[in-house]
């Protein structure tokens, strides 16, 4: 039995199945997470996948300060995706609202209406730092198996090199 | 002894025990070819394994009524039936047994698809639908040359047993009809250029939509032994026939694994090599540009038979 646990823990770690959802971003992030699955960052390496549907996924990658018109879609889409789950907040947006905060057409952040796992902040954040927030949402999935999310939340920090810079 | 022989082949070689992880591996080397084609590293050797175990570990939506019921029948339908088409393949040479013809293979191997297309309808997602709706089409295209190729194969040997034609002496026509189930391949595999029933980024995944967990884990596994059988169909067909008593049954086993091999190695090239066909162009390529061959296939198949 504890082999079998072992052997979905280390499943879920290597198999990270994305789903990219879009709450109104300026569409940098967006393109930030392509770029992360293009040949000079090759995120596939760990198992990432990009789905099509929310229902083969297993982290939901949330872009985008979440609009008053986007809150409806990011709450059934988080539905749809099964568990277990993880989100990941891409992007200085969803984390904080960014240049955007006061806006009356916002109804964010996001960790107002989801579970957020794993800030990646930046703007855009380099797609490193997404690898990266992927590879610690996986091992939070990993970690937590079916049990409910917790508050609390990794922050995936950017290279080295781009905080020297 | 002979239920014995049939249920050794069912289940270890070819079937189960070796299917589900050349399945597997087959996955792996299609997905890996693709990301070395675009200089990229590419999953690890075990993914496939490690995506099969995190989806039986995921949960499933309710589905409630006959609707859910069928939509958790048709994977394992799926998967039934492509690993025993796997398990007929005459890869070693006959020891009695159940021997299956032709016909049943072509019945199993066309079954997974099916089962797609009833699956993408019984979702009742808008994105299914037209991905099964595109698989018919698909279907009923690449099927008439399939079926054309392995009909002058087996009218020119004047045989539908699958010993005999495999061991059946190399004619032009063994290689037109070969070539023509390579042409093919590629649609019923669903990969590039003709992967337009699961066209991703386009209707999100066609018929796979609305599935999920351990129902999506047996949709991956049927596709690996989908792949295992149609290249496994190939390798019987190409591989020389080894009649050596002792040994003869590995050396037979081995040439069958290095074809199949070469072959999916052919068709993940070719995947990565081209973009996605339009429903249209592909239904077309097969009408017009195939049927021709398939057609003068059968037809010199059955005047060849004529004359002898």
């Amino acid at each position: 039995m504890k082999l079998l646990k072992r052997l979905m823990c280390t499943a879920r770690r290597r198999s990270p199945w994305l789903f990219h959802m879009n709450s109104g971003s300026c569409n940098g992030c967006d393109i930030e997470i392509v770029a992360a699955l293009s040949p000079r960052y090759d995120a596939e390496q760990l198992g990432v996948r990009l789905e099509g549907s929310p229902r083969h996924a297993d982290i939901l990658c949330v872009t985008g300060p979440v609009t008053r018109k986007a809150v409806g879609a990011v709450k059934t889409v988080y539905d749809q995706v099964l568990g277990p789950k993880a989100v990941i907040a891409i992007g200085s947006c969803p984390a904080t609202t960014n240049v955007f905060i006061d806006s009356r057409t916002l109804d964010g952040p996001l960790d107002k209406h989801l579970p957020v796992d794993v800030f990646v902040p930046g703007c855009p954040p380099r797609p490193d730092a997404i690898i990266a927030g992927v590879a610690k949402a996986a091992q939070i999935l990993a970690e937590r198996g079916n049990k409910a999310p917790q508050p609390i939340v990794a922050i995936a920090a950017e290279t080295t090199e781009e905080v020297n810079q | 002894m002979n239920l014995l022989t049939a249920l050794a082949r069912l289940l270890i070689f070819p079937g189960l025990l070796f299917a589900v992880p050349a399945a597997w591996f087959f996955l792996w080397v299609e997905r890996k070819s693709v990301a070395l084609m675009q200089e990229r590293v590419g999953p690890p050797f075990m993914q496939p394994f490690w995506d099969f175990v995190k989806l039986l570990g995921k949960s499933t939506p309710p589905r409630p009524g006959i609707a859910g019921l069928l939509m958790r029948a048709w994977p394992l339908i799926a998967v039934s039936a492509a690993a025993g088409a796997v398990g007929l393949l005459p890869v070693l040479p006959s020891s009695g047994g159940f021997e299956g013809d032709l016909i049943l293979l072509l019945a199993l191997l066309e079954l997974p698809s099916i089962c797609i297309i009833a699956a993408g309808f019984s979702s009742r997602s808008i994105f299914g639908e037209i991905g099964s709706a595109r698989e018919a089409a698909l279907s009923v295209s690449y099927n008439i040359v399939f079926l054309l190729a392995i009909v002058s194969i087996a009218a020119s040997q004047h045989t539908f047993r699958l010993e005999a034609l495999a061991s059946a002496p190399f004619t032009p026509l063994h290689w037109l009809g070969v070539l023509a189930i390579l042409v093919c391949l590629p649609a019923k595999l669903h990969i590039n250029p003709f992967s337009l029933p699961n066209a991703e980024q386009e209707i999100y995944s066609g018929p796979m939509t609305e599935y999920a967990g351990p129902e999506l884990a047996m949709w991956e596994l049927s596709h690996g032994l989908e792949w295992v059988a149609g290249t496994g169909l190939v390798a019987t067909l190409v591989a020389p026939h080894i009649a050596i008593p002792w040994g003869g049954a590995w050396l037979a086993a081995c040439i069958f694994v290095a074809i199949s091999f070469g072959v999916v190695l052919l068709l993940s090239a070719l995947a990565a090599a081209t973009a996605r066909l339009a429903i249209d162009s592909s239904v077309r390529f097969y009408w017009q540009c195939t049927l021709i061959f398939a057609v003068l296939a059968v037809s010199s198949a059955i005047f060849m038979r004529f004359r002898s």
